[in-house]
């Protein structure tokens, strides 16, 4: 089974990469952008019955730095 | 004194810090590779180094403050025993606990390589002990990961303590309040962004840092 995690910085966290990002693009002339944030993604490939506790426990220990960013894990069906 | 120096697959300041401790102590300090689970007996100072261990993979610091060495250098730091965090050492030592908040690319999103000048701002410390209260000195800095952020509450605690060692005079990376670098609640533990390692004897264009090593030297051999 796979599992996605999102790693979003937390709101009120500068990011200056979602920044530069977003003087990129109105750069290319795309004006209707408000706001951009980066982030990663991180796909798992797990053995089955992984309980999403041991997930959790991993985005705390590891994936994410819980100072400055908020994580999200998505369970993929049939992967 | 007895001094240890970690290294990471990536670090880079190793040997200067090592080159400086040496100077300063007379003693050559053991190099111990990031895979070793103890540090050598009688350890009574360990450095983190600079660099870019496991290539800044995930996030500055986060490989490193997981590898085994670090559970020892964590166990040493609860003991009291002296630990300095330089530039990636001052990640890696955010991302192992032992130092709140967490250092976020620069602000202007650029590596910063230049000398800075600094204010120490507490200078009752094991490792400011040789500086004045106020004084202004210079460090070079090297990272491109050197903003400090942490929660307001959390500044406002470090500032109240007297746990900002050293601050930017001038803006360098967006680190809230300028801080440049912090101690642990204990005091034994201190985080920073610049080089002191890098300015010990005048061919190096200063000599700032080597009061650092040298108050160590003196609170530790004492």
């Amino acid at each position: 089974m796979k599992a996605r995690v999102f790693i979003t910085l937390k709101n009120g966290v500068l990011d200056p990469q979602g920044k530069a990002i977003h003087h990129a693009l109105e750069g290319l002339g795309f004006s209707s952008v408000n706001d951009v944030r980066a982030g990663k993604m991180i796909e798992l490939d797990l053995a089955d019955g992984t309980p999403d506790s041991d997930i959790e426990d991993m985005c705390r220990k590891l994936l994410a730095n819980t100072v400055i960013e908020n994580f999200r894990i998505e369970r993929l069906a049939n992967a | 004194m007895n001094s240890a120096v970690i290294v990471f697959p990536g670090s880079n300041c190793d040997r200067d810090l090592a080159v400086a401790l040496e100077q300063v102590t007379g003693r050559k300090p053991a190099m111990v590779w990031h895979k070793e689970a103890e540090l050598p007996e009688g350890v009574d100072f360990i450095g983190v180094p600079g660099g870019f261990s496991y290539g800044d993979y995930l996030r500055s610091g986060a490989m490193a403050a997981r590898s085994p060495v670090m559970r020892a250098v964590v166990d040493a730091a609860g003991r009291g025993v002296p630990v300095i965090g330089i530039c990636n050492g001052f990640q890696v030592l955010t991302e192992a606990g032992l130092l709140p908040g967490a250092l976020m690319r620069n602000a202007r999103l650029s590596f910063v390589c230049r000398n800075v000048r600094l204010r120490v701002e507490n200078s009752q410390s094991l490792f400011t002990a040789q500086y004045d209260a106020g004084e202004e000195i210079v460090f070079p800095v090297a990272h491109h990961d050197g903003n400090y952020q942490a929660d307001e509450a959390t500044l406002d605690r470090l500032e109240g303590d007297g746990r900002v060692a050293f601050r930017y005079l001038d803006e360098v990376n967006g680190s809230g309040r300028r801080i440049a670098g912090i101690l642990n609640d204990a005091g034994n533990v201190l985080g920073l962004m610049p080089h002191p390692e890098r300015v010990i004897e005048p061919a190096h264009g200063g000599t700032d840092g080597r009061r650092l090593f040298e108050g160590l030297l003196e609170t530790v051999a004492a």
